[in-house]
């Protein structure tokens, strides 16, 4: 099958800078692709040379089965939604969202019937008429949405595009991104440093770091199932331990990552069987349904969540936990 | 302290602003008034009395005021519009680049203003000299426009900064080509910010006489007569109207500079 | 086709957007390298030749005779005057801007603000021949000032400043005094402005965090907005500096008869006819400002311009 996105080795240096490290991915037609990683890590490069706003140093990028480096923005069938919005301030929100019909020479009446449709898909109808200045940071980049899929693209690029906007309102705009993606069956690939963002959204998460792909697969894959440290401590609240601990401690001799809710607590007892460990509680998180446990062991340190109510903790017990083994996760050393 | 938590001026700072805006604006108010005196031999102040007849005779008694006038108009607009191309063209090209020198490429744009006139002036007589380029309309035109390409690219340069730069990539993503984008979202931005270089560029060009002494040759601008009759005064009254007709030349698009840029961008001063 | 040859173009800059960048640049930087640069340069060339005492031609042979010259105790006062005029000039001008980019910058609000910064604008840009022209008349002794101090019964007191020796003169009008005026008022906008848009940029937060930390307004403002605005300060006095290093205007229409650079460059390239020295003195006031902007890019005033 063809890819909506694919990279073949793919390169961008700026200079002696490699902001995008010889990368190779495959984006299936439909599917909804985050790009994760700290700044600087490359995904938002590789989505500008997708858009075609940055050209490979090296490699090859098809979208759709065609060649598409060499080829300016304006000859491709992508369209991006931006992390500032870009609206044009001297134009209408009509005039906004029609711009690209317009340069495609759509016939006013037909370009503003579009614009209207794609207004009122992002749930602004009737904002035809207002200018960009007089809408709030939700309100714009829905309008940025529309000016996008108005043009019915192949692929909709997406930079960083909720990350000005506040924690509510991000929420909701997540689920009716999600919504829209599943409603269009539009390849959507998007960028975030949120890896909460990532996981929820997206069908397939690939984790940047220093301009290569250092592990892509399903939320639920990146999440349980780390392949190096730096996606352990990047990706969420995991435990990373070194492999003299795991090796003690029954596991493989490797750096092994934990996931807070894989560990369970109570009073420290006699000798710790394999599988578990004793330490000293140095602090209590209080979070709702669950509370996280700061444990210090061996000199490391790790976390726990458990239910709230269910062991009676206090700072300084003396506790044993334990894990079951298949939750330890060995990764590379990276 | 006020409910907006910003504490009054002193009385000591007010008074001194107001004194110093004073002192600037005092000397313009009387040669407006000076336009009016029935004097013609003195300055003496104040006035013995008032008349309109300076405007009069100046209208229709001193031809000698109309050619000026005509080269000077001549020149502010030959000069302002190919401070716009230049000044632009300079602008973009700087905004774009990213390249080693930018930094002293920028200041050579600002050195026709950074370095005295007269050097700009002597500098380019002597190349006309040695160039053998007779003095003629042109030669005033190419110093004029040598200094104000630095006002037009200050203003629109300014602007550029202030526009986001994904607007011009969102344009081409969709589908805009450069010429396109250009058109339809880069003209609309810096229209104002053009006019207002534009209309500061020619009051700049329309005033100058440093500069314009050595490349004018034997021809006569305003500012040249204005400097003639100040040494060898004929009727100090109608040098005094053709001030104030100067002050008004140069007022109204200095005004509309400052309402085309009003929000915000308030660069042009630093430009002259 | 017109739009696909448009396209083309569009195409071909897009994959070399370098070359853009110099199709853009190549015009204007071609207009100031060859027509300002390149008349720099002549002028250099040309102080580096000498007149002929005898013929009174130009010997175009490499020398630094005309160099020389400018050591000539005459024309070294000349420098020293010019110098001189244009620090005390620039102080002066620093010294009553503060207060008016002060107000405007930290007090003014609204219409109060743009009214301010016309204020400043208008006498900047109106003509400079017709703001000279004003002071002829302010400071002739028929004159306002003369009028003014006559009314206040100050007469003496100005008849007494007009007797100092050296700033003196028979009247305002053909004094140090008078020249020191009129290049006062006519760089003091330039000096005003740079220094509001500095002091404009200090973040209101930097005033109360100084406040917060036990500073008095007094020790705020010399310790904070002082320093802060002094790119501001040193931006302003690139221009009152320079511009007054080079005019021959303002001292021929009001001062004494001694010469300044501007005045001295004009005689020489004009009724003298000796180019060359003209040229060596024009190099002394560039030699001037390339040391001096060198110092204010060092203090970051090119930020502040």
């Amino acid at each position: 099958m063809t890819s909506a996105v694919r990279f073949q080795n793919v390169s961008r240096h700026f200079g002696a800078v490699r902001a995008v490290d010889n990368v190779s991915l495959a984006i299936a037609p439909g599917e909804f692709f985050a790009m994760l990683g700290p700044s600087g890590s490359g995904k938002t490069t590789c989505l500008r040379l997708i858009a075609g706003f940055e050209q490979p140093t090296a490699g090859h990028i098809e979208i759709f089965g065609d060649t598409a480096e060499g080829l300016p923005p304006y000859r491709r069938s992508v369209n991006t939604v931006f992390q500032d919005y870009a609206l044009f301030p001297h134009m209408t929100v009509g005039e906004n969202v029609a711009y690209g019909l317009m340069i495609k020479g759509v016939a006013r009446a037909e370009r503003e019937a579009r614009a209207k449709q794609a207004l009122a898909l992002i749930k602004l109808p009737g904002f035809e008429t207002r200018r960009p200045g007089q809408l709030s940071g939700g309100q714009r980049q829905r309008v940025a949405l529309a000016r996008a899929l108005v043009n019915e693209p192949k692929v909709l690029l997406l930079d960083e595009p909720l990350g000005a906007l506040d924690l509510k309102l991000r929420e909701q705009m997540q689920e009716e991104l999600r919504a829209l993606q599943h409603q269009l069956g539009i390849t959507f690939v998007f960028v975030t440093h949120d890896q909460g963002e990532a996981l929820s959204m997206a069908d397939r998460v690939a984790i940047f770091n220093e301009g290569k792909i250092v592990q892509d697969g399903t939320p639920a894959d990146i999440y349980e199932r780390p392949r190096s440290r730096f996606v352990a401590d990047f990706v969420g609240s995991s435990n990373v331990m070194g492999p003299d601990f795991a090796q003690r401690h029954g596991g493989p001799a490797s750096w092994v990552s934990l996931r807070p809710e894989a560990i369970r607590v109570s009073a420290a007892a006699g000798i710790a069987a394999p599988g578990s460990a004793d330490g000293q509680v140095i602090g209590l998180h209080y979070q709702g349904a669950l509370t996280r446990v700061v444990i210090i062991a061996e000199g490391t340190r790790l976390i726990a969540a458990v239910p709230s109510g269910s062991v009676s903790l206090h700072e300084g017990d003396r506790v044993r936990f334990t894990w079951d083994r298949t939750a330890l996760v060995a990764m590379a050393d990276e | 302290m006020r409910s907006d938590g910003s504490p009054r001026a002193g009385f000591g700072l007010k008074l001194s602003a107001a004194l110093g805006i004073l002192f600037l604006h005092v000397p313009l108010a009387l040669i407006v008034l000076y336009a009016f005196t029935t004097e013609d031999k003195s300055f003496a102040f104040p006035p013995p009395g008032l008349t309109l007849k300076w405007f009069a005779t100046a209208w229709h008694d001193r031809p000698d005021i109309w050619p000026p006038l005509w080269l000077s108009l001549k020149v502010a607009v030959i000069a302002t519009a190919l401070a716009i191309v230049l000044g632009t063209l300079a602008a973009a090209a700087l905004y774009r680049a990213s390249f080693f020198g930018k930094e002293s490429l920028s200041l050579l744009f600002i050195l026709p203003i950074a370095l005295p006139g007269i050097i700009t002036g002597i500098a380019l007589r002597s190349a006309f000299d040695i160039m053998g380029i007779p003095f003629s309309t042109w030669t005033i035109v190419l110093g004029h426009a040598t200094f104000c390409i630095v006002v037009v690219y200050n203003n629109v340069l300014a602007r550029f900064r202030r526009t986001s730069g994904s607007m011009i990539e969102a344009s081409m993503d969709l589908g805009a080509d450069g010429f396109q984008t250009f058109r339809h979202v880069v003209l609309p931005q810096i229209a104002t910010a053009l006019l207002a270089g534009g209309m500061l560029a020619f009051a700049l060009s329309f005033d100058e006489i440093i500069v314009t002494t050595f490349t004018a040759g034997q021809q006569s601008t305003l500012p040249i007569w204005m400097l003639n009759e100040l040494i060898r005064p004929r009727q100090r009254p109608v040098t005094n109207v053709v001030a104030v007709l100067v002050i008004a030349v140069t007022f109204i698009p200095i005004l509309l500079a400052y309402y085309l840029t009003r929000d915000g961008e308030h660069t042009a001063g630093a430009g002259k | 086709m017109m739009a696909a040859r448009a396209g083309t173009v569009s195409d071909f800059f897009f994959r070399r957007p370098g070359l853009l960048t110099l199709a853009l640049l190549a015009p204007p930087l071609l207009w100031i390298g060859v027509v300002y640069v390149g008349s720099l340069f002549a002028l250099l060339l040309q102080s580096f030749y000498h007149l002929d005492d005898f013929s009174g031609l130009v010997v175009h042979e490499f020398t630094l005779s005309t160099y020389a010259q400018l050591a000539a105790p005459a024309n070294l006062a000349i420098i020293t005057r010019t110098v001189t005029m244009a620090a005390v000039v620039t102080i002066a001008a620093a010294i009553l801007a503060f207060p008016i980019a002060y107000y405007a910058a930290r007090y003014a609000k609204g219409p109060m603000k743009a009214l301010f910064y016309l204020a400043v604008m208008m006498p900047l840009w109106s003509s400079y021949l017709v703001k000279v022209y004003a002071w002829k008349l302010i400071l002739a002794k028929e004159g306002i000032l003369g009028w003014l101090a006559a009314q206040l019964h100050l007469t003496p007191a100005l008849n007494a400043l007009l007797a100092t020796p050296v700033i003196g003169g028979p009247s305002l009008s053909i004094s140090y005094i008078g020249t020191f005026l009129v290049f006062t008022y006519i760089w003091l906008p330039y000096m005003i402005l740079p220094i509001q848009a500095a002091l404009e940029r200090v973040p209101k937060t930097l005033i109360e965090a100084a406040a917060d930390l036990g500073a008095h307004p007094g020790q705020t403002f010399r310790t904070v907005l002082l320093p802060l605005a002094l790119p501001g300060v040193v931006a302003g006095s690139i221009f009152t500096f320079s511009l007054t290093l080079g005019d021959y205007i303002i001292p021929a229409i009001v001062g004494n008869s001694r010469p300044f650079i501007g005045q001295t460059v004009y005689a020489l390239q004009g009724t003298a006819g000796d180019i060359p020295l003209a040229a060596a003195f024009t190099v002394v006031p560039m030699a001037i400002m390339a040391v001096y902007l060198t110092i204010a890019k060092q203090l970051g005033a090119f930020d502040a311009l």
